[in-house]
């Protein structure tokens, strides 16, 4: 007679209930929900805050040679191989290099062997460390340099004693703004401007730059550029990298120096997005302690509710439900975790980013690691206990607490 | 010569049924029980005297180690877990002596749990926990939760859960051990109205005070059944009386 009762089949939780069971001794201990979340929490907010302020610092440098562009080089006189002395540029050599295929601005500098001074009370031996230098007009076009305040020499100013100062100068200097004097050379000089920051041409952010007209006719200068500033095509740079030297100096191609400042800044860059590995394992490790929290919070979960797991058994969960239940609880902790490690994190790198004033970037695929982190973690470190959990002897529930 | 028609197998049936723990200890040795639908009935005994263990055999807890198990008609012993939880969801309903209410969560929401693993819908679940605690006369405190209730509250409220589902056998072991006199009176009160709305019920206890309130008693001593007092099947074959 037994051969004709219908088949018994265990009912499957719906999503909600696998939840609902799953969350029921959490929502009963709240503090211990939130010290065994922590663990996991710090772990995840330090590998999200490490990614993040790397990734947040290499995109500000690569806005910024965004900004610069990579498609500048610098011309500087070189050493002669057997005397060992600068060969200085020819006096042409701006104009030889702008004949290049695909050049499209050529500024030159030119040192002059003079200090600048507030005024003729100070020594001159105080050189503060900034250098004169006569500049062309083009100088600030081909930098992509912008006033920050006051205007850039141009063919009239650059007849008289005026002065344009890079930022770092007129720091040093105390100039705040134009109209201001400097002395040179026995002379005052009226600052025109100042120039905004040239992370591409530190040299110039440190000069004091006059007109190329009044060096010569007033500061001895012989017109030989010590520094030629070149800008092309983008396309062209490699082209126009290797055409430099013999179009300078066709005898001695070698005596010519070319470089590419924003190779440095590529470097930083990419110096900067290699978030450091120590850290990184910091936080791996933290992350693993807070596992291994997590596991024990478990683990008393699992002996403090037997009598609930013995009434599970009797009202009709199986062991699959009962381990289902366990892992589900350990998962949420150390999501929970997880979930508040990734806000932590990134608040901490919108902090860092704000207060050095660089952009704030936390990269989408670190998020999704740390939440595939927790969710290994919570699996792992739910598995014993539930396994554990599921093997209870169901007659628990019924010997009296 | 039984003039009981069988319309449903029994709801309990034991065949020399035997449990030896490791050791040799022999909680059980060869219980024959049959509890036909309909029946209220006491399996009564001192401690020591192995009525756990057959509560927990009966309860599909735990298997004899020899001898046969059939719970409404299912063969225990070809059952495996899903198939015995599956069993226990839709054919038991416990009761225990300390009641094993989930603290925190309202007396409705507990006597839903009873139907958590039955595969009913959440608010159908709500909606027959509310009927079971009207059943137990709890009907205005479905929103209180167990440390608002008191011990025999408690235990109604654990009642009902056992009894939402509508089982095939209601196993309540020492209902009213951890109550005083007067609620456990009420406990045994509501165990009768229940079985006379249609429910079988077998109470665990080893009070034969409270053996002597139901129609029929079991005694256990030993792991032996050494008396079965009422026993309708009995009764109706020796009397020739159909009940």
């Amino acid at each position: 007679m037994s051969g004709r009762r219908p088949a018994l089949k265990p009912a499957r939780l719906t999503p909600r209930d696998v939840l609902h069971t799953g969350s029921a001794g959490m929502r009963n201990r709240p503090m211990r929900v939130v010290l065994s979340a922590l663990g996991i929490a710090i772990g995840i907010a330090t590998m999200i805050a490490v990614v993040g302020i790397s990734a947040s610092s290499k995109e500000q440098l690569l806005q910024e040679l965004d900004r610069l562009g990579t498609n500048m080089l610098v011309i500087t006189a070189g050493e002669d191989l057997l005397t060992g002395k600068k060969v200085p540029l020819a006096k042409d050599a701006a104009g030889r290099v702008a004949r290049i295929d695909g050049v499209e601005h050529v500024g030159a500098t030119g040192l002059l062997p003079f200090s600048v001074r507030r005024s003729d009370k100070i020594s001159d031996d105080i050189t503060g460390g900034i250098a004169v230098q006569a500049a062309s007009e083009d100088l600030l076009t081909t930098l992509r340099a912008r006033m920050m305040s006051g205007t850039w020499l141009n063919g009239a100013t650059g007849k008289y004693p005026s002065v344009v100062l890079g930022d770092v100068a007129a720091k040093r200097l105390g100039i705040t703004a134009a109209g201001q004097q400097v002395y040179i050379n026995g002379q005052y000089f009226t600052v025109l401007g100042i120039i905004g920051p040239l992370p591409l041409a530190p040299d110039i952010a440190r000069s004091a730059l006059v007109g190329w007209d009044v060096a010569r006719s007033q500061l001895g200068f012989d017109g030989r550029p010590t520094t030629v500033y070149e800008r092309s095509a983008d396309a062209r740079v490699d082209a126009v990298h290797a055409l430099i030297p013999r179009s300078v100096d066709p005898q001695t191609p070698r005596n010519v120096n070319v470089s590419d400042p924003s190779s440095g800044l590529q470097a930083k860059a990419a110096v900067e997005g290699a978030f450091s590995n120590l850290l990184l394992g910091l936080g791996g490790v933290a992350l693993l302690v807070g596992g291994v929290g997590v596991a024990n919070t478990m683990i008393i979960s699992v002996l403090e509710r037997r009598y609930e797991i013995g009434l599970r058994r009797s009202i009709g969960a199986t062991r699959g439900q009962i381990r289902i239940q366990f892992i589900t609880e350990s998962l949420l902790l150390s999501g929970l975790g997880g979930a508040a490690g990734i806000v932590l994190g990134a608040v901490a790198t919108g902090v860092y980013a704000a207060s050095s004033g660089i952009p704030w970037v936390i990269p989408l695929w670190a998020v999704g690691g740390g939440l595939a982190a927790t969710l290994v973690i919570g699996t792992v470190a739910g598995l014993y206990p539930a396994v554990r959990a599921s093997r209870l002897s169901p007659t628990l529930a019924l010997h009296a607490s | 010569m039984s003039t009981v028609i069988r319309i449903a197998p029994p709801v309990v049936e034991l065949a020399g049924v035997t449990k030896e723990y490791p050791g040799g200890v022999a909680a059980l040795r060869g219980v024959d029980l049959t509890v036909e639908r309909g029946e209220l009935l006491a399996i009564v005994g001192p401690s020591g005297s192995g009525k756990s263990t057959l509560l927990h055999i009966v309860g599909t807890l735990d298997l004899p180690t020899a001898g046969s198990v059939r719970i409404a008609g299912y063969d225990a012993a070809a059952l495996g877990d899903r198939k015995l939880s599956a069993l226990r969801a839709q054919h038991i309903g416990f009761v225990f002596q300390a009641f094993h209410l989930v603290p925190g969560m309202s007396a409705q929401d507990n006597v839903a749990e009873g139907l958590l693993y039955s595969g009913l819908p959440r608010a159908e679940r709500r909606r027959r926990a509310g009927d079971a605690l009207e059943r137990v006369g709890l009907g205005e405190r479905l929103k209180h939760r167990p440390h608002e209730l008191s011990g025999g509250q408690k235990q109604r409220v654990a009642i009902a859960r056992a009894v939402v589902g509508e089982p095939d056998l209601l196993l309540a072991d020492e209902p009213t051990g951890a109550l005083d006199s007067a609620s456990g009176e009420a406990v045994m009160e509501l165990l009768h109205e229940l079985n006379k709305e249609g429910a079988t019920i077998a109470v665990i206890t080893h009070d034969t005070e409270i053996s002597e309130m139901l129609p029929r008693q079991v005694r256990i001593r030993d792991g032996l059944v050494v008396e079965d007092v009422g026993n309708p099947v009995a009764a109706s074959l020796s009397m020739g009386d159909a009940r």
